[in-house]
């Protein structure tokens, strides 16, 4: 600093007018020594509604931070420390200021800026560009606050649309395009959920018999339209918390929720057989297949292991096919302390 | 190119020529079936591609459309919130001029990578301006012509503007402030969503 700016720190620098104090500051109050309003700027006038001058601040303004304020005394001790104040006539509308002293004892002058109440003010007493300095940056953050409501907007729109398309991306992932059962992905997804909720449910592992010489002999066009009558028919059966899925060509996996007992099964798994036994007709052939079927049992007892399940659910298959066909066989795990290991 | 105006080009498309003749340019420019998404960005062969698409199913000039794209995007109600953006520039059609400089970096703030032509305002001889558009994409001067007309009309005023000079990158604009309040424009207010 030189000495020419030195001196001047010192001295009174310049001498405003009014409207000039208004527009370089519209929101200020210029306080007397006694603490009465001299001059107040045009927005503050606005906010505050109506002609401030010759009241005593105190009236005016209610300081809150750091501490109140009710003599000019008491405001000049607050002098160049971040102000948070309210206007008396607008209590719920927080505003920042600064307060300096005027040379010579001739007063105060306090300096009022909205912040981030400024978009609450601007709703509520329609300000307009004219209604701040120029060099106030309220156009600014009107602006970004918008441009980032409207781009939140638009990513928020962007993220639903993508959330559709994955989720019919994943069902349709999850789903026999042929029968529009569920497929081997939809089965393993179902396995681990009701594994994880530690709901006993059946597995059912069926296989079709004699439905490879309907294909051999009427092609596969008559084969499809047999698996889709399958499809059906076992929706029908099975209840609608069950899952019906479709594994392999002929292969289907049900899962039979809440139903563990081996004869109830094993009843319920003839019920399918049967109704699978009844002729099915594509373009005037009488199609005559059946089913096989191999059950394996989860319950609150077991490992939740999907593996296993699926292993024994096979493994009682082969045995009922190896029984001949259309039969039903439930795996019953070995007795642990007789049965040495049942891996 | 920012999908914010391959967006607005299907927007301003489907809503001044219907929604059959977007759909037409959209298979014709091979543009995918769900339309394009304002926060993804594309190829720009892909917005050419869909302006040409345009340029023939709809047989106007390609700088007339755009032109008429520019008019849509600020007077069309599904972008009040561009229009109200741009408000924000002045409280009248001199002082939103006087911001146009600042046009690229307002840009910025809400959308980063959204690429705007560098514009620089000078005053002309004869109580106009001039206005020097430069980078930006191809014909990107006809819809800055034509969302200036459309401003001058928001906020009331009367003004003449024509491109005069257009190089690869660059273009010129000629813009005459005949009467700065030649009617009342349309309302704006600070507050979101005001009267």
């Amino acid at each position: 600093m030189n000495a020419v700016s030195e001196s001047w720190a010192c001295a009174a620098l310049v001498g405003l007018d009014g409207p000039a104090l208004g527009r370089l500051m519209p929101m200020h109050l210029y306080l007397c020594p006694e603490g009465r309003v001299r001059h107040a700027g045009p927005t503050v006038e606005r906010l505050a509604g109506g002609n401030l001058c010759g009241r005593p601040f105190a009236e005016v303004v209610t300081l809150r931070r750091p501490r109140a304020a009710a003599d000019m005394a008491g405001l000049l001790a607050l002098a160049g420390l971040p102000l948070k104040l309210t206007l008396a006539a607008e209590p719920v509308l927080s505003l920042k200021g600064l307060v300096v002293a005027l040379p010579d004892g001739e007063g105060a002058l306090l300096n009022l800026s909205m912040g981030i109440s400024l978009l609450d003010a601007v709703g509520k007493f329609d300000l307009t560009l004219h209604d701040f300095a120029p060099t106030d940056l309220a156009a600014e953050l009107l602006y970004l606050t918008e441009a980032k409501s409207a781009v939140t907007g638009e990513l928020r729109r962007l993220a639903q649309r993508l959330n559709g398309a994955r989720v019919s991306a994943e069902e349709k992932a999850a789903t026999d395009i042929l029968t529009g059962l569920g497929n081997r992905r939809r089965l393993e997804a179902t396995l681990k959920q009701f594994l994880g909720q530690g709901r006993p449910f059946a597995l059912m592992h069926m296989d079709l018999d004699y439905f490879k010489q309907i294909n051999d002999t009427h092609g596969h066009a008559v084969g499809d339209v047999v698996l889709c009558e399958v499809a059906e028919r076992l929706t029908d059966e099975c209840r609608v918390q069950d899952v019906v899925t479709r594994v392999g060509g002929d292969e289907f996996v049900i899962l039979a929720v809440d139903i563990v007992d081996p004869l109830r099964l094993e009843k319920i798994a003839q019920r399918l057989i049967s109704r699978l036994e009844n002729p099915i007709q594509v373009e005037g052939i009488d199609c005559r297949i059946s089913a096989s079927i191999g059950l394996s049992v989860f319950t609150r007892h077991s490992a939740p292991d999907p593996a296993r399940l699926m292993r024994e659910a096979d493994m009682a298959l082969y045995e009922s096919k190896g029984a001949g066909r259309a039969r039903v066989t439930v795996y019953i795990p070995p007795e642990p302390p007789a049965g040495g290991d049942p891996g | 190119m920012h999908g914010l105006i391959n967006r607005a080009i299907q927007c301003f498309l489907g809503d001044t020529y219907g929604a059959e003749c977007w759909s037409h340019v959209a298979r014709v420019a091979g543009v995918e079936p769900g339309g394009f998404e304002a926060m993804l960005t594309y190829e720009d062969a892909l917005t050419d591609a869909v302006l040409d698409a345009a340029v023939d199913r709809v047989g106007l000039p390609r700088e007339m459309l755009l032109e008429d794209l520019g008019t849509y995007l600020v007077s069309n109600k599904e972008f009040e919130a561009l229009r109200r953006l741009l408000r924000f520039g002045g409280e009248n059609f001199l002082e939103f001029l006087f911001t146009l400089d600042d046009l690229p970096e307002r840009g910025h703030l809400a959308v980063p990578d959204l690429e705007l032509p560098d514009l620089e305002l000078s005053e002309d001889a004869e109580d106009g301006f001039v206005i020097h558009c430069r980078g930006g994409w191809p014909g990107v001067e006809f819809v800055v012509q034509g969302m200036l007309r459309a401003m001058a009309d928001d906020y009331g005023a009367l003004a003449l503007l024509d491109v005069i000079d257009r190089k690869p990158g660059r273009a010129t604009l000629t813009v005459s402030l005949l009467d700065a309040a030649f009617h009342a424009g349309r309302s704006f207010s600070l507050a979101a969503g005001g009267r």
